[in-house]
């Protein structure tokens, strides 16, 4: 108790002695601030014309460890400081970045791994093999609690070592010398090479991650190893990146600056990217408000990209009246998907009649959709009513228990879900209600399965199918919140992980994929996301990836 | 009826006044009869000096007329605040929908009306329950005085000291968000202010001669508090109530803002300016609308109140 | 005088020790957590998480641990923003909102002081009434309302202010116009109301029997009596616009500290919404605390007692 007291004291007495100062220094702040945006935008480095691209993101980085990344801030911020063993191209596909030849063997679960010798750290070191084996075995240790460790689960006893039950020593990775990495597989992934392009499996500086537990927080501490370094870290303002002098490839990276602001309300990002303020709109970093999106696609000032994530509204197919698969067709066939997206969605998104998205790849340079096509049912507004009323007869039931549509909150949610409760209305005559929780609140309701109908969007982690099989409809997945049970889908799944060829593997999760919707309706399918984008004229190459994250790493301004 | 003022008006008159005077009061019948009626009169007075501040009039018709407007329209107006139209989306104002349509082809003109009647509900509620809670809790508080007065205060003051916004973010988190959580959140400090104007009065009245004879005449705190104290010290509390009632549509509006707000499909005016204003680029008049009738009524409210309490206390004491 | 203060420090003391423990117990009762995320974990990387955080121990275990480590002077580490100490999230984002809430603060003491003397010298007058309808309609329109469509017509259209930021003396004009309409109007008001009433009373009327000329009155005798009431309401009024505005920092994109508020609830960040309510309720108490120190050295007649009474 005695202690307790000292803090407030403290504060207080920073405080006034802060309001005083502040107070004192507040116009000598001011000019400062000025200074340096004045720098910023005019005069340029020493070599060559400076070429500054500027974008916001809506929240910081929660951390720029690579351990501890976690979403598609620090992913983007990510893909310019650092450097893995291999990037996606635009198409979503593998290209060899730090790796100089990546050979798997016969059986598929062994990959060995050549790596250049050129690449260097910030602090000067070079960039080895054992930067990537300490690096992952860090990601997997149990005392670094990292989210994303399960990325890793693919190396053998990658899951047994982080689970506390095995040793460091067992995990399927080894530098064998100093540029060659020894990688074990505990079941063959033709996707390995993606997955390595995935932040989880970037390398970090051992010196330094053991001197400093927070190395990544701050901009002095950060050691990295990719095309750009990180300038300045204004926490909750901005990240100044700049060009990396000693990056291996640098002759193909253009931009000198790139400069990053945090906004998180749009329709700021908007009239910022009107005043000429930032280059670039879209794909997660800033949208483009809803409202606008219809008038600046038909003028042609934004572009609509797809992006491999599925909407769809998830059925609680353990509780009635839901777990009558006529009614969940009912519910499905009675949307009009095309009207939403035009009227509500606004981003001409494709409309969602399976669960993989047309951009996820299949085999032989064909994507998936390409392969096996998703049309597992149609609208049908007849077909519905009959099935509704055969369904609640099938229950012994006379008219729909009362039913909500449970939302996140957020605007376009909201919009969507009206929308939607209003097609139910007219089409199927049945009244929906609406509720909307907050994120947290939300997330925790669903995985408890208190709902009815239930919103959800899933995305992809890597270029492949097993994102929206595995993931969604397993029986056992923990993403499964409409807790769906099909024995027979699970069975196709855990096969289609032990296939011999990568053509099986498919054909496996497309037929579970074909049970799941078209016999079993097991979700709601809405549509496949877009995202909109806008970028000032002059500037090349900056795109949306397949996931719908921004790639500007290789931009370039005319 | 004396209240705080009238208590000083006494005051200066007693300098003028030879104390017989007094003794024929207290022996007259009568005339004690007369100072029955003189009270009355204040009551007329008041209402007289309320009626002839023009702009206290226009804020008191304009309340009523959205109070009236707002439960009639929505009956009488073809169209309801729910249903979609999208093939009508976005419409500017015409003469079919007088304040143009939403994104969702819902006609303004209704949704306006619907959302008044939520956020004059959630306005009045809100300010009905400061008002229950803050005069009996500042009545005790005012009236024990002493330790109670010490105990009270400094719980109120404690919890004053809440951030008020993330505690209402906690409670829209754990309750769903709902016009009562909204009710509810928004109570839990507002009270408090009502209470500490409470307070202020009672302490000043409690001595007065009335008080005390009806104390010596055995009636119980209780009795004494919420029967002569709290009546003498209305004028305060209801200029304090009128500020109020703007102070909590505000508050909704801000809630609702924030995402935090009613459940759809209803909107109040907050919800509505959320929605419009990512429209203001486009499709102004859904901002414009839900914006004015906020504004015009939190003027409506504030002009009142402010004439009220011109009313009450002629002198304008604060 | 130093009683007094002593004895309002142990109540601060006192009050933060409750509001702490409140604190404590109303977030560990909301559901969710901060570990959770849309995507299922396996259940190990929960548990090292769990652990890593300390949240797999009692709850009266981690109220322990957090007290003692308060005592030391250390608020923890933000379960979002990894590795970021709570006081520095706290302490970055408070300078914006601080010089941000100042400049807001004069320019209602100024504007609402302007209007308020007018009305009051020209009570009933065309001016009162011009003056007074100005401060209700600043506090008719909602900031809410009012930031974006300023931010829309004067910085995107007309181009005299920047969208966002807060690189330069003039990036402060909007937001704090936005800040300020509600406090302008509220000052304006309560200074008519205390001057219309000292301008009438006695003292007043002997200066003007003097013959002093009315600019001199009102400066020197009346303005300095009609005060009080709003320095007691500055102390409210600055604990509230310098801990941030949510709305004016979201449209602004200010990196103040109003949107820790919503965003440590909203990730369930627990040592960010203990070290946002603590910082929040010391400065509320600090300010009040001076604005009462400032009342007793302004009104003689509270040196006294400092109780209402007779």
């Amino acid at each position: 108790m005695k202690g307790s007291f000292k803090k407030p004291t403290q504060i207080m007495l920073v405080l006034v002695v802060a309001l005083t100062m502040l107070l004192a220094a507040c116009s000598n702040n001011n000019n400062k601030g000025t200074d340096t945006a004045n720098n910023g935008g005019n005069s340029g480095d020493a070599s060559g014309t400076p070429k500054e691209f500027r974008f916001t993101l809506a929240s910081e980085p929660p951390s720029l460890d690579p351990a501890l990344m976690k979403d598609a801030q620090s992913s983007i911020v990510a893909s310019g400081l650092y450097e893995g063993l291999t990037r996606l191209n635009t198409e979503g596909q593998p290209e060899n970045a730090l790796a100089e030849d990546i050979k798997a063997s016969e059986d598929g679960k062994t990959y060995t791994i050549k790596i250049r010798q050129d690449a260097k750290w910030s602090n000067g070191d070079p960039v080895t093999a054992h930067d990537f084996e300490y690096a992952w075995k860090r990601a997997l240790n149990p005392e670094t609690a990292s989210e994303y460790a399960y990325m890793l689960f693919y190396l053998e006893n990658g899951e047994k070592y982080n689970s506390g039950k095995g040793t460091a020593d067992e995990v399927g990775v080894k530098a064998t010398d100093d540029y060659t990495l020894e990688v074990k597989l505990y079941t063959p992934a033709p996707y390995f090479p993606s997955l390595l392009a995935h932040y989880t499996y970037l390398p970090v500086n051992e010196k330094t991650v053991e001197g400093d537990p927070a190395w990544a927080s701050e901009q002095k501490s950060i050691v990295t190893n990719g095309p750009f370094l990180l300038k300045q870290w204004a926490h909750a303002d901005k990240l100044v990146l700049e060009k990396n002098p000693d990056y291996y490839d640098k002759d193909k990276i253009n931009f000198t600056k790139v400069t990053i602001s945090l906004v998180e309300d749009e329709n700021t990002v908007y009239q910022l990217f009107e005043t000429d303020k930032i280059d670039w709109i879209g794909a997660q970093a800033g949208s483009v408000p809803t409202d606008q999106t219809q008038p600046l696609i038909k003028s042609g000032d934004a572009t609509v990209t797809p992006v491999a994530s599925t909407y769809y509204y998830l059925f609680n197919t353990q509780k009635k009246p839901f777990n009558n698969v006529k009614i969940r067709k009912a519910f499905s066939m009675a949307v009009d998907r095309q009207n939403l997206i035009d009227n509500v969605a606004r981003a001409n998104q494709t409309p969602a009649f399976a669960l993989v998205p047309p951009s996820i790849a299949g085999a032989d340079g064909k994507t998936f959709r390409e392969m096996y096509p998703g049309d597992f049912f149609t609208e049908n507004n007849d077909e519905a009513k009959k099935l509704l009323a055969e369904g609640l007869a099938e229950e012994g039931l006379t008219k729909l228990p009362e039913i909500t549509l449970l939302y996140n909150t957020s605007e376009g949610h909201k919009k969507l879900a009206e929308a939607a409760v209003d097609m139910w209305r007219k089409n199927l005559g049945v009244e929906v209600k609406l509720a909307n929780q907050e994120w947290g609140t939300f997330l925790e309701t669903r995985k408890a399965g208190q709902f009815d109908i239930a919103r959800a969007g899933w995305g992809a982690d890597i270029n492949h199918p097993i994102n929206f099989t595995y993931d969604l409809i397993h029986p056992k997945s923990g993403n499964n919140d409409g807790k769906y049970n099909n024995p027979k889908v699970g069975e196709l799944l855990d096969n289609s992980l032990v296939a011999d060829t990568p053509a099986k593997s498919l054909d496996m999760m497309a037929q579970a994929e074909k049970i799941a919707i078209q016999d079993d309706m097991a979700v709601l399918p809405l549509y496949y996301y877009t995202t909109v984008t806008m970028i000032k004229p002059g500037f090349e190459n900056v795109v949306s990836d397949y996931s719908g994250n921004i790639d500007w790493v290789n931009g370039d301004k005319k | 009826m004396s209240d705080a003022n009238s208590n000083t008006i006494g005051k200066e008159r007693s300098d003028e006044l030879t104390p017989d005077m007094f003794q024929k009061l207290k022996r007259d019948e009568v005339r004690v009869d007369e100072v029955g009626r003189a009270s009355l009169t204040a009551w007329q007075d008041i209402r007289m000096r309320l009626t002839s501040n023009k702009l206290a009039m226009l804020g008191f018709w304009i309340i009523v007329f959205m109070i009236v407007c707002c439960i009639v329209v929505p009956f009488i107006w073809p169209y309801d605040h729910f249903t979609n139209d999208l093939a009508n989306t976005n419409q500017a104002p015409n003469a079919k929908h007088w304040f143009g349509t939403d994104d969702l082809g819902r006609d303004i003109f209704e949704r306006v009306w619907k959302g008044a009647q939520i956020s004059l509900f959630v306005g009045v509620i809100a300010a009905l329950i400061d008002l229950l809670i803050g005069v009996i809790y500042g009545g005790i508080m005012g009236y024990f005085g002493g330790k109670v007065d010490e105990v009270m205060n400094r719980f109120a003051e404690i919890l004053y000291a809440i951030p008020y916004l993330l505690v209402v973010i906690l409670l829209l988190v754990v309750m769903e968000p709902s016009l009562t959580t909204i009710i509810v959140a928004m109570s839990i400090t507002g009270w408090i202010n009502m209470a500490w104007i409470v307070r202020g009065q009672i302490m000043q009245l409690k001595n007065q001669e009335y008080a005390l004879a009806s104390k010596s005449l055995g009636a119980g705190a209780m009795r004494i508090i919420f029967r002569h104290l709290v009546p003498n010290a209305m004028g305060p509390i209801l200029v304090t109530l009128t500020l109020t009632i703007p102070g909590a549509i505000f508050t909704e509006a801000f809630l609702s803002f924030l995402g935090l707000g009613v459940q759809s499909p209803a909107a109040s005016w907050g919800t509505m300016i959320d929605d419009g204003v990512g429209a203001i680029f486009n499709y102004p008049w859904r901002l414009f609308f839900p914006a004015i009738f906020l504004s015009i009524t939190i003027f409506a409210f504030n002009v009142f109140g402010d004439g009220l309490r011109d009313a009450f206390d002629p002198k304008l004491k604060k | 005088m130093l009683r007094f203060i002593a004895g309002k420090f142990v109540f601060m003391v006192i009050s933060m020790f409750i509001l702490i423990t409140a604190t404590f117990m109303l977030m560990n009762a909301i559901p969710g957590s901060p570990l959770q995320s849309e995507k299922a974990t396996s259940e190990a990387v929960q548990k090292n998480l769990e652990a890593y955080y300390g949240l797999d121990k009692p709850l009266y275990v981690q109220y322990g641990t957090y007290l003692k480590n308060l005592a030391h002077g250390d608020m923890g580490i933000s379960m979002k923003k990894k590795f970021q100490s709570v006081d520095k999230m706290i302490g970055q984002s408070f300078g914006p909102s601080l010089r941000l809430g100042i400049a807001a603060v004069i320019t209602s003491v100024v504007v609402g002081c302007i209007l308020g003397i007018l009305a009051a010298m020209y009570h009933r007058r065309f001016i009162d009434n011009l003056a007074m309808i100005i401060a209700v309609i600043g506090l008719a329109i909602p900031s809410i309302v009012l930031a974006p469509v300023m931010q829309y017509f004067l910085a995107t259209k007309l181009g005299w202010f920047e969208v966002a930021g807060l690189n330069g003396p003039m990036d402060y004009v909007l937001p704090t116009i936005a800040l300020a309409a509600g406090p302008i109007a509220f000052i304006a008001r309560l200074l008519r109301s205390t001057m219309i009433e000292i301008l009438n009373a006695d003292f007043i009327k002997t200066a003007k029997s003097k013959g002093l000329a009315g600019y001199v009155i009102v400066v020197k005798h009346a303005l300095r009596n009609s005060l009080l009431p709003v320095v007691t309401y500055l102390g409210v009024l600055t604990a509230g616009i310098i801990t941030g505005s949510v709305v004016v920092e979201k449209i602004f994109a200010i990196p103040g500290i109003g949107k820790h508020f919503v965003t440590s609830v909203i990730d369930r960040d627990y040592p960010l919404i203990m070290g946002i309510t603590i910082f929040y309720a010391v400065i509320l108490m600090v300010c009040r605390f001076l604005s009462d120190i400032a009342y007793v050295l302004v009104d003689p007649r509270m040196r006294a007692g400092g109780k209402v009474g007779k």
